[in-house]
């Protein structure tokens, strides 16, 4: 196709836009709904995701080792551990460590009850490495690997969180894609609707190109970028709203829920619509695309 | 240029539309197709458009069978063909320049010739001064003037004209008729379906006369000789 083609295609389709206000005004509205909801639907799912993987993120397995280990055993443990894939951060404290910390958060008050220790740490086996895991799904496989290492006493984790924190994710996201492939697929039935009414009116005109020899493209092309364009339109509106409402639920919820907000944080605006915007605009032309090209299909058959 | 073996044509509804049709039209005649309606005239344009598939029989068209062109060599096959309807078929919502250019825009005519034919062709059809204006400020015969150049602006080697003069008064229907004329003269072919008697009569050109689906007569300087 020549540049000159697809000028005067681009030319047509704001043409026909303009032609037909009010529906292009009311596949406007409709993409603007869809898109309004995928995007709410996505900025709640992402922040709950945010939130379990903040969770997920400050559980952790403990290893304890056995009364006769060696430091240098102690050691190649750590670096064994700290070599593997699925860890992503290792922490070392060792039992005077652990009995220092000990004292300071139970006899800050009254350090001479814990003089009475100084020569016989009662944490004296406590020495343990605290392992964080990049996926918490992975933590049944790497805890059965932890039990076959020499040295290692005691593997301290709580499977149950690690479960619920696993499936809570799993069926978010499993609910959050079904809910947006929903609402895709109402949209493009929706735009294919409003399409329709506006290919019915011009349906002459179709005929009329196809008569004088217009190939299938050339008659597409217009009604595709026109489709295109008010998809496009209809996910600006949306994301300009979306960024206002988001700005002010999160500065309302820190202002109003102190003592909520102090447990849970939210993805940072920037963050989050680094996504949404990107995805509200493929999805606009997405249902654009596609809902002109397949309402336009059957009328070419001429 | 125009053949037609034994074809036929039946809708799932009715009757056949044309029953074993057999036809030769050479390059450059001018020929009338007649008949009252429901005779198969315009399914005939349909077929020669390849807007229709025939039931059976075989179509050739500027040296191709038409029942082996393939769906997408379709627009080519249509652009060798210009075509002229009774109700003009302009497009409303552009005005006389723009359905007239609007034909060489569909084959990716450049621009710079499109400004040098759309104006040639209004000037051919007597709209010269009119080219701004939109369908609906003009009158019946101007739309069909219109038409007729659009349909010539691309060089067809063909010109299939149904009913063109339907809606016109006597007067615009003969000034259409001469330009038709005209058009034949240089060389393009010219198949007229029609039911103006008067027209037909006083054009003495061949005359093929279809009743029912079939060809009760072809003359090569006829007259309208059937009586319903």
């Amino acid at each position: 196709m020549k540049v000159s083609t697809l000028a005067y295609s681009c030319g047509q389709g704001i043409k026909n836009i303009k032609r037909n206000k009010l529906f292009s005004l009311a596949s406007v509205g409709t993409i603007t709904a869809c898109i309004f909801l995928i995007g709410l639907f996505y900025i709640i799912i992402a922040n709950f995701q945010y939130l379990v993987k903040e969770a997920e993120d400050s559980v952790c397995i403990t290893v304890f080792f056995d009364d006769d280990i060696t430091e240098k055993r102690i050691q190649e443990i750590g670096e064994q551990l700290g070599n593997r894939e699925e860890v992503s951060e290792i922490k070392y404290t060792s039992a005077d460590e652990a009995w220092a910390d000990y004292k300071e958060r139970y006899f800050a008050e009254e350090p001479d009850l814990a003089e009475g220790f100084r020569d016989d740490n009662p944490l004296a086996g406590s020495s343990n490495y605290e392992i964080y895991l990049k996926d918490l799904k992975m933590q049944d496989a790497f805890v059965t690997y932890l039990k076959t290492i020499s040295g290692i006493r005691k593997v301290n984790y709580s499977e149950n969180t690690a479960n619920t924190l696993t499936d809570f994710a799993k069926v978010v996201g499993y609910v959050s894609i079904s809910i947006i492939v929903i609402l895709f697929a109402v949209g493009i039935f929706l735009i294919s609707n409003t399409v329709m009414i506006g290919i019915t009116v011009r349906k002459e005109e179709i005929r009329i190109m196809k008569l004088i020899g217009a190939t299938d493209i050339f008659v597409r092309l217009p009604f595709v970028i026109e489709g295109v364009i008010i998809g496009l339109i209809g996910a600006i509106l949306p994301i300009i709203a979306l960024v206002l409402i988001y700005q002010k639920v999160i500065v309302y919820l820190m202002t109003q829920f102190q003592s909520f907000t102090s447990i849970v944080t939210f993805i940072s605006v920037r963050q989050i619509f680094s996504v949404v915007i990107p995805m509200a605009l493929l999805i606009g032309a997405g249902i654009g695309l596609i809902g002109s090209k397949i309402t336009i299909r059957k009328h070419l058959k001429v | 240029m125009i053949v037609l073996e034994d074809v036929s044509k039946s809708y799932s509804t009715g009757s056949p539309a044309i029953k074993n049709i057999s036809l030769k039209i050479e390059e450059g005649e001018f020929v009338f197709i007649v008949g009252n309606s429901g005779s198969g005239k315009s399914t005939l344009i349909k077929l020669l458009l390849k807007e229709l598939e025939p039931t059976s029989g075989k179509i050739f068209v500027n040296g191709k069978d038409l029942n082996t062109i393939k769906r997408k060599k379709i627009p080519e096959h249509r652009r060798g063909i210009g075509v002229v309807f009774q109700d003009f078929r302009l497009l409303k919502d552009r005005n006389v320049y723009d359905n007239i250019a609007f034909a060489q825009r569909v084959i990716e005519t450049p621009v710079k010739d499109i400004k040098k034919r759309v104006p040639a062709m209004l000037a051919l059809v007597g709209l010269a001064e009119k080219y701004r204006s939109f369908p609906k400020e003009l009158s019946g015969g101007e739309q069909q003037r219109v038409a007729l150049a659009r349909a010539l602006v691309n060089k067809p080697t063909i010109l299939l004209a149904d009913e063109p003069t339907g809606n016109l008064d006597p007067k615009n229907s003969w000034e259409i008729m001469k330009l038709l004329e005209e058009i034949n003269k240089g060389g393009t072919t010219v198949v007229v379906v029609t039911h103006n008697r008067e027209i037909v009569d006083a054009m003495n050109k061949r005359v093929i006369t279809m009743h029912k689906g079939v060809i009760l007569s072809d003359e090569k300087k006829g007259e309208y000789s059937y009586e319903s």
